[in-house]
């Protein structure tokens, strides 16, 4: 198998599971003659057909709704946000009532709400956002962000086939940027699961999405200067996999979070309060972030290189808390 | 049209029309009931009362199938029992027992049934369910099954942006959406007249090219009428509905609210509209209601209302450590998830759809307008087989006027309730 983008593996994704379950189904705005815009559903509606790959007004909160509707019949729609920071403009639809339905009523919403998340590309405030903590608060959702094409298409195909509604964040930088080779047979991902991307002892670096392949770049600095960094990739914020975290700070005793989301309330505290409650006596080194600033994703690029995490930042965060 | 003409048109049978009867006093003394133990503080919540909006909830749920979907207000709890409720869920849901179908989880109306009833729980923040149902009709579609969706929005609700998406969305697809907008003048505390500019809201259809009505919300056979034709009309594809119901919120927005702001000569007006009242004198001219009958109703509902409240007031309270449980569904061992295909899934399995990837060609028009939409929602098949296929096309672009209330109608009713108007009143009957 030729190597493939971390796009076309969720398109592949997308596409064997409309092909094996005619329960699935897309909605989004330009999904259909367009094929999204950054064309992540391209083909689906030569194969499928308009029943199956339905266009709609610019109207999120209807997207949501109608989405959750079908899957109260028994589909299992996924539904396209054109850039995820949209998702702002059906908060209520997802946080109130999709989310809500299971705990409260016994109703199920087995569906994914994907889309272009994330910076580096100059996409300036309204096109580059990570808005996952607004719904890392709402019981009932699940978050998945991958960073590697053979998970972002195996936890697609989880996303779909799990019963609850999932949140799929796919950053767009690494759309084109990055291809794998991946196997041809039907594999999934489990949710809530991470994965050590490598192994290492002096401390722990924890992150997920873009900013996975930022860590280990700067892991690969350290090593030069013989710090040995485990990196591990979260892959699924919702529900956070506690019990690799745990495992690998206690083994490390010193954890560094990186995240492209801002700093205050990003998922890096959650994690700080976590080790504080189970692995307190296992820190030997405050937890240290490395994020974006508490600002809005600035256009010019010389401000967003400045707002975003990179390597050098993360670099030099390690090395500091290694030497703590 | 006229009530007169709705009524005539109706052809219900003497036990369909003791049926809506029956469900409206049902309706109203399951909220009696409840009132009494809200002062008995054994209700947890707030408790909102339908009083005299008893005819639409009842009217409109009456005109749909059993396989059909609605998602209720808080207030259409005469459409619950419609759909086959028992009211010990209603009396259960409000005093957060255990054995209400939320387990205590969520109070009032808010629940729903997904496998057998096919009841869409209520939000609180209004207008949501207009694009879920709208998601519900289509997926009926989908899978052969011929569904009609409904559900209710206040005059309030009607504002909202995600009413508009979501019958935008509905209209676009061509969904089967019946959306009865109740208009009982008062969001809260705000006058209608201090919402929206306009007198009709039905006008609204007209921006969506969707059909409408306008109807006399206390007259429970121009309800019924109204929404059986537009249920009729929706199932054999012809788009989403709009029925503005004219009523009058008797109580205040909820147990607290003393609704003193509302002018007396207002609430005097619609006092004397009762839909029970109205509907039994038209029930006793008709001579499909008498002393013996009525009497035989009113024993039956307060029996079985007798029992359920017992049953309520002697479930427990929901144990604490339920609080933690149930926010996912945790797999097939939770919910075994499989549509009811009524279509041969040979259709769509294997995939074998090989449509065109592009739009149609341009057709210029004099007139600037654009063509169809090139997506054939219902195959042309399940068109022609369909009952309802025959049924009124209602205008899309004005609304059909089902008895208006008016004071020269109310005169004319209290001399003779089957008169309620000769003639549509001025605005709206376009």
């Amino acid at each position: 198998m030729a190597p493939i983008t971390f796009l076309e593996a969720i398109r592949q994704a997308l596409f064997e599971e409309m092909a094996a379950d005619p329960r699935v189904v897309v909605i989004g705005e330009d999904v259909s003659v367009y094929g999204g815009a950054f064309k992540v559903t391209e083909g689906l509606l030569e194969k499928f057909g308009w029943e199956r790959v339905i266009d709609t007004p610019i109207s999120e909160s209807a997207i949501i709704g109608a989405a959750c509707g079908m899957s109260y019949l028994g589909l299992r729609p996924v539904a396209e946000m054109q850039f995820i920071d949209f998702i702002a403009c059906c908060f209520n639809q997802l946080t109130n009532f999709v989310a809500k339905g299971h705990y409260l009523w016994n109703a199920p919403a087995p569906m994914v709400v994907r889309g272009p998340s994330g910076g580096g590309v100059h996409g300036g405030p309204f096109h580059s956002a990570n808005p996952e903590m607004y719904f890392l608060h709402t019981p009932g959702l699940k978050i998945v962000y991958p960073s590697t094409p053979y998970d972002a298409k195996g936890l697609m195909k989880a996303s779909i086939r799990d019963n609850n509604p999932v949140l799929f964040f796919e950053h767009k930088f690494l759309y084109r940027r990055i291809k794998e080779e991946i196997p041809a047979d039907d594999y999934i991902v489990p949710l809530g699961k991470a994965v050590v991307r490598r192994e290492g002892k002096h401390l722990t670096i924890l992150s997920y999405a873009a900013m996975m392949h930022t860590s280990l770049e700067a892991a690969d600095a350290l090593a030069k200067e013989g710090i040995d960094a485990e990196v591990i990739d979260l892959r699924t914020l919702l529900p956070l996999d506690e019990e690799t975290i745990l495992q690998s700070v206690k083994k490390t005793n010193k954890c560094l979070v990186v995240h492209e989301d801002t700093k205050t309330g990003g998922i890096a505290g959650e994690i700080a309060a976590i080790l504080s409650e189970k692995a307190f006596h296992d820190l030997d080194g405050p937890l240290v972030r490395v994020t974006s600033l508490d600002t809005p994703v600035p256009y010019a690029p010389t401000l967003e290189e400045a707002f975003l995490p990179n390597a050098q930042k993360v670099f030099t965060a390690a090395r500091e808390l290694a030497h703590f | 049209m006229p009530a007169t003409e709705t009524r005539s048109k109706a052809k219900l049978s003497r036990q369909q029309y003791l049926d809506l009867y029956y469900f409206m006093r049902l309706n109203r003394e399951v909220e009696e009931t409840m009132t009494k133990l809200f002062r008995q503080n054994k209700i947890v919540g707030g408790l909102y009362s339908s009083l005299g909006q008893e005819a639409i909830s009842v009217g409109t749920a009456y005109a749909l199938e059993k396989r059909d979907w609605l998602a209720p207000m808080i207030r259409n709890i005469g459409a619950l029992l419609v759909k086959g409720v028992p009211p010990r869920d209603i009396f259960t849901q409000h005093m957060a027992k255990f054995t209400s179908p939320t387990q205590g989880k969520d109070g009032t109306s808010h629940f729903g049934d997904l496998d057998n009833l096919h009841i869409v729980s209520p939000i609180s923040m209004l207008g949501d369910l207009i694009p879920v149902m709208a998601g519900v009709a289509m997926a009926g579609r989908y899978l052969g099954q011929k569904i009609v969706a409904l559900t209710w929005i206040g005059d309030g609700g009607s504002s909202t942006g995600v009413f508009h998406e979501g019958l935008n969305f509905a209209a676009v697809q061509k969904a089967a959406l019946v959306l009865v907008l109740e208009n009982n003048q008062w969001a809260y505390s705000t006058p209608v007249r201090r919402q929206v500019p306009i007198e009709n809201l039905a006008d609204r259809a007209k921006a969506y090219g969707i059909a409408s009505y306008i109807v006399d919300g206390n007259d429970v056979v121009a309800v019924y009428t109204a929404a059986k034709e537009a249920v009729d009309s929706a199932r054999a594809g012809n788009g989403p509905v709009l029925i503005e119901v004219k009523t009058f919120r008797r109580r205040g927005h909820a147990q607290h609210d003393p609704a003193e702001y509302v002018p007396a000569n207002e609430r005097e007006y619609w006092e004397k509209r009762d839909p029970i009242m109205l509907y039994e004198k038209f029930l006793t001219d008709e001579k499909l209601l008498d002393a013996k009958s009525k009497k035989e109703i009113e024993t039956k509902i307060t029996a079985l209302l007798e029992k359920e409240r017992e049953f309520a007031e002697n479930s427990p309270m929901p144990p604490p450590e339920l609080a933690a449980k149930g926010v996912y569904c945790t797999g097939p061992e939770c919910h075994d998830l499989q549509p009811k295909w009524e279509r041969p899934i040979a259709e769509l399995q294997p995939p074998k759809s090989s449509t065109k990837n592009s739009w149609p060609p341009y057709v210029p028009r004099a007139d600037f307008g654009v063509p169809a939409s090139p997506i054939q929602f219902v195959p042309a098949e399940v068109l022609a087989s369909s009952n309802g296929a025959k049924a009124a096309t209602a205008s899309a672009v004005s609304a059909k006027v089902v008895a208006k209330p008016s004071m020269k109608q109310l005169k004319k009713s209290s001399a003779n309730s089957t008169a309620a108007s000769k003639k549509p009143a001025k605005k709206g009957a376009r």
